[in-house]
């Protein structure tokens, strides 16, 4: 499997992610600089997470408009896996690559520990080697994960099966309490309509080594390295 | 000399004494220009001259086998093995974190970034130490929320992992808080960059953000007291960008990877002043710099802002002849600026044109050879008596302990570190909260731990004892994870010198630290210097912070604080007198006792049993006898305990020796050189320490259900004990 992970100013989980595809794959991926001239030919694109252009503006909106995300775009509608983590997220839906938005935590504070995420449907290239309304433990690590959407857009996302993942407790609960950031409906990652494009807030990256403390999220990598070989 | 002094003095001296001023004029020949005064002003600061501590940090080893650079540098350096080097220091940034918390904290971050990763290391972890006012005082909470938010928003963006850190609270500190910050980063051993300027000709470039009139006189700012009228000096505090910072080291580490680079240095407290002066000074050699080159934010600064501005995100370097181009190619793709601002002379003098006039012209060697160097009068702290347990009040052992668990230095700091990004990079095996930080080198099977540690009610009732159980403590805190300790940092936060007793204090510290670091064979490899802590002629509490850093050879074998699972025989290592005086339970719970309250003695620290017995800690967790592993400190015996039933979320049923000292002074004393232990199998445990005559007694076992039981009676559960331990900060945060 050939992939890239694309390095904006401010990328600095890159070389998590990097990792975490050497280990379901067996090889680093490309790393591409976003000024890059040309994006090579590819399975999989990976937008890290990260601090693109110091979070000013908005986040991931200057990212959003790098010359390279028009061909990301392109690469996304002919097809090929595009998952966003984190500020990937935020870039992708500022780019219009999926739906929704990010806001500022309900806290209003940075946030970083693990949480619980259920998984919402296994039916995707990203999520088939878990089962539906199974439960991760995966980190958490931002100021800005509040996901948000216009209550109609929300419902179809959910009646198109485009959630992937929401905030919950150890059995799989989806609650108020469970809901650490104040996303709608504790959505934590969706996909697009097509489902070869992923973004979640949660950090799968840093969760594929068993020192670290777990390894659930592991299976989304060994998936990916399956579908696209 | 008679003709100088005999000149009239400006009216404003920038903080410099008379006599200063007059060596000045003594060194130029004439009288300074305002530049010229101004470079004097900073470089001379006892922030950047160490002119009251110099002749007592020189009392501190420095050197080991594996130091492979000590003080005077950017950074410590010392050998990891396998051709890698870990670079680390530690700094404070207290004065304006105190008049600007948020942009205060995070530049004092984003300095101690740029001292180590200027030595080529990329920077892996970062850590703090941090002491608060009286949790009472109407400032304290704004303090805490602005500090911690500051942390996080640099470190988070910059993408390094903040993984520990302390925190206190005491009301010494309610008119200056301080605020410590530490990096630790990684180099291969043959390629660490020095700051000594070399080859005449050369040129010197200015990279990373423009200069703007932010900060100007920081460091001056640094080395006074506060007075009432300190909130005016917010427009000498700098403001941080992570953003630049985070392309700065890209950019710094992708060109060291070239041989480019001849030296380097990052301009911190005093700007470019200082980073020009300390490169030309070091290297023997004259700096010229052309003012009309320096990249500037706004028109029409002078020479003296740009020379003393201290704008963040900033680098000076030496450069190789031809490889200017492709430099900038490096700097141009992270979009930093890149500019040749002078040239390396042999004429010794630094030399700054301005609109091609000279604004300065001054030589080098004196200004640092004749830096100010002072022995302060100092009268040593009067001894404390020893109290007697006896004296001490006894509580009863559940409330106490629910007391101790809620109190503010010993409440979960978990509302601090959620702040902060402690993962990012991927490395981080024993998160904040135990008793050292765990942070993997990537690529191998290595970790380094980390640890910060000071207990300044230690430092104040004596010392030397505080000194030496400040380095002790950070000793144990890397043998606790299973390290070997291998160096230090320190930070020395102290009052205003001029005072014989703060100095006394100073003194007494470095004579205890010095004791410990050449007991344990642990060298002080870098520091900093923070003095004239008082506001109004209140003097902190003394804090050497000690930053710690150890290595543990095969990652895997590291052990957290968290009882693993029920049924684990738990066996206390070391000692127990049930010494408590000066202990958190005669200051939390003995409040009204008019004989607990005084200032009593400290626990002594024996340096021989602390070797002994983390030697025999070291041995059992190396062999992977150990589940768990917690140094007792603050709070004592039972407060440590129920740290580590908490963290795993496992009870224990603990008993009372035969011949352990009263109850509260079993349970609470602060006794020093002790550990816990949680073993499957205490057999082999039990036989080292006999064999090494290590103390090592059985206390009871971990337990399932939750409770935590002490001979035979039931505490209190672990479920109602987290819930006062969690609940102080977070409710303390949001209070209005």
């Amino acid at each position: 499997m050939k992939s890239a992970v694309i390095v904006f100013p401010g990328s600095n989980r890159e070389q998590d992610v990097a990792d975490a595809i050497e280990r379901s794959t067996g090889r680093q991926p490309l790393h591409i600089w976003h000024r890059d001239a040309e994006l090579p030919d590819v399975d999989l694109i990976v937008l890290p997470g990260g601090f693109s252009y110091g979070d000013y503006l908005r986040t991931g909106a200057i990212a959003a408009r790098s010359p390279i995300m028009s061909e990301v775009k392109r690469r996304a509608e002919r097809g090929t896996p595009v998952i966003g983590i984190c500020n990937g997220f935020q870039i992708l839906c500022e780019a219009g690559l999926l739906p929704g938005v990010l806001l500022t935590n309900a806290s209003l504070k940075f946030i970083c520990r693990n949480v619980h995420l259920k998984v919402e449907t296994s039916q995707s290239l990203f999520t088939q080697r878990y089962s539906t309304g199974q439960v991760l433990s995966v980190p958490i690590a931002h100021h800005d994960g509040n996901y948000f959407a216009d209550p109609a857009t929300l419902d179809r996302i959910e009646d198109r099966g485009q959630v992937a993942f929401r905030y919950s407790d150890a059995a799989g609960n989806v609650t108020a309490e469970t809901n650490c950031n104040g996303s709608a409906r504790n959505i934590a990652g969706v996909f697009n309509d097509t489902k070869n494009v992923l973004g979640l807030m949660p950090h799968p990256e840093n969760a594929t080594d068993p020192q670290l403390g777990s390894t659930d999220g592991r299976a989304l990598f060994d998936a990916l390295a399956e579908v696209v070989a | 000399m008679s003709t100088a002094k005999a000149m009239a003095r400006p009216d404003d001296l920038m903080g410099l004494t008379p006599g200063e001023y007059d060596r000045a004029v003594a060194i130029l020949g004439r009288r300074p220009t305002q530049t010229e005064l101004g470079v004097f002003s900073v470089m001379w600061s006892e922030h950047c001259s160490y002119k009251s501590s110099k002749k007592w940090l020189k009392t501190l080893p420095t050197e080991a086998k594996w130091v492979i650079c000590g003080p005077g540098e950017n950074a410590g350096v010392i050998d990891i093995g396998d051709g890698q080097a870990a670079i680390f220091k530690m700094e404070s940034h207290n004065h304006p974190s105190f008049i600007e918390p948020y942009q205060g904290a995070a530049t004092g971050v984003g300095g101690i970034l740029r001292d180590v990763f200027t030595m080529g290391a990329r920077p892996i972890a970062n850590m703090n130490a941090l002491r608060f006012g009286d949790p009472s005082h109407p400032r304290t909470r704004h303090l805490v929320a602005g500090v911690v938010a500051g942390i996080g928003g640099y470190g988070n963006c910059v993408g390094v992992p903040t993984v520990g850190g302390e925190t206190n609270f005491d009301p010494s500190y309610n008119g200056n808080c301080l605020v410590n910050a530490m990096t630790v980063g990684i180099a291969p051993a043959d390629r660490i960059f020095y700051s000594a300027a070399a080859g005449p000709g050369n040129s010197v470039v200015y990279v990373g953000a423009k200069t703007g009139r932010d900060g100007i006189h920081g460091a001056t700012m640094a080395s006074a007291e506060f007075d009432e009228n300190s909130e005016e000096k917010r427009p000498t505090v700098q403001v941080g960008d992570p953003f630049t910072e985070k392309l700065l080291i890209e950019a710094c580490l992708e060109l060291m990877a070239t041989d480019a680079i001849v030296a380097i240095q990052d301009m911190g407290a005093a700007g470019l002043t200082s980073s020009s002066v300390e490169m030309a000074g070091k290297g023997g050699l004259g700096i010229e710099l052309d003012l009309d080159r320096v990249p500037t934010r706004e028109p029409g600064m002078t020479a003296y802002e740009i020379m003393l501005s201290e704008s963040q995100e900033r680098m000076l370097m030496i450069l190789q002849p031809g490889r200017e181009e492709m430099a900038m190619g490096i700097f141009a793709k992270y979009e930093l600026d890149f500019a040749i601002i002078g040239t390396v002379t042999t004429t010794g003098k630094l030399v700054v044109r301005k609109n091609g006039k000279v604004e300065a012209e001054m030589p080098v060697e004196p200004m640092v050879a004749q830096s100010p160097e002072y022995d302060r009068p100092w009268t040593k702290t009067p001894a404390r008596p020893v109290l007697d347990a006896g004296n001490v009040p006894a509580h009863d052992p559940a409330s106490a302990l629910k007391a101790l668990m809620s109190s503010p230095d010993l409440a979960s700091r978990r509302w601090i570190w959620e702040q902060y990004d402690h993962l990012v990079r991927g490395h981080t095996v024993q998160r904040p909260g135990g008793d050292a930080a765990v942070v993997r080198v990537p690529g191998t099977t290595k970790a380094l731990a980390i640890t910060t540690d000071c207990t300044p009610r230690y430092c104040h009732a004596d010392p030397e004892t505080g000194g030496a159980q400040a380095v002790a403590e950070s000793w144990r805190n890397l043998t606790a994870v299973g390290a070997k300790p291998l160096a230090i940092t320190d930070n020395m936060n102290f009052g205003n010198p001029e005072r014989p007793e703060i100095m006394g204090q100073f003194v007494g510290c470095i004579a205890g630290m010095r004791a410990a670091c050449l007991a344990l064979d642990y060298p002080v490899v870098s520091g900093n210097v923070s003095l004239y802590n008082e506001t109004q002629g209140q003097a902190i509490l003394p804090a050497p912070a000690i930053g710690g850093v150890g290595l543990l050879p095969d990652a895997t074998k590291s052990v957290g604080i968290a009882f693993r699972q029920p049924g684990d025989t738990i066996i206390l290592i070391g000692e127990t007198q049930g010494w408590l005086g000066a202990s958190l339970y005669v200051r939390e719970l003995c409040r009204e006792d008019p004989v607990a309250r005084q200032v009593w003695a400290p626990p002594p620290v024996d340096l021989g049993w602390e070797k002994r017995n983390g030697g025999l800690v070291r041995a059992v967790i190396e062999g992977e006898l150990v589940s768990a592993c917690h140094d007792i400190s603050d709070g004592g015996l039972l407060v440590a305990l129920a740290e580590m039933a908490l963290a795993g979320n496992v009870g224990f049923d603990i008993a009372t020796p035969e011949d352990a000292p009263a109850l509260h002074a079993f349970l609470f004393g602060e006794d020093q050189a002790r550990y816990l232990l949680a073993a499957p199998d205490p057999k082999p445990i039990l036989a080292s320490a006999h064999a090494v005559g290590v103390t090592a007694i059985v206390l009871g076992r971990t337990t399932a259900g939750g409770a935590l039981t002490l001979n035979g009676r039931v505490l209190i559960s672990v479920n109602e004990l987290r819930e006062a331990h969690e609940g102080w900060l977070p409710s303390f945060m949001a209070a209005r």
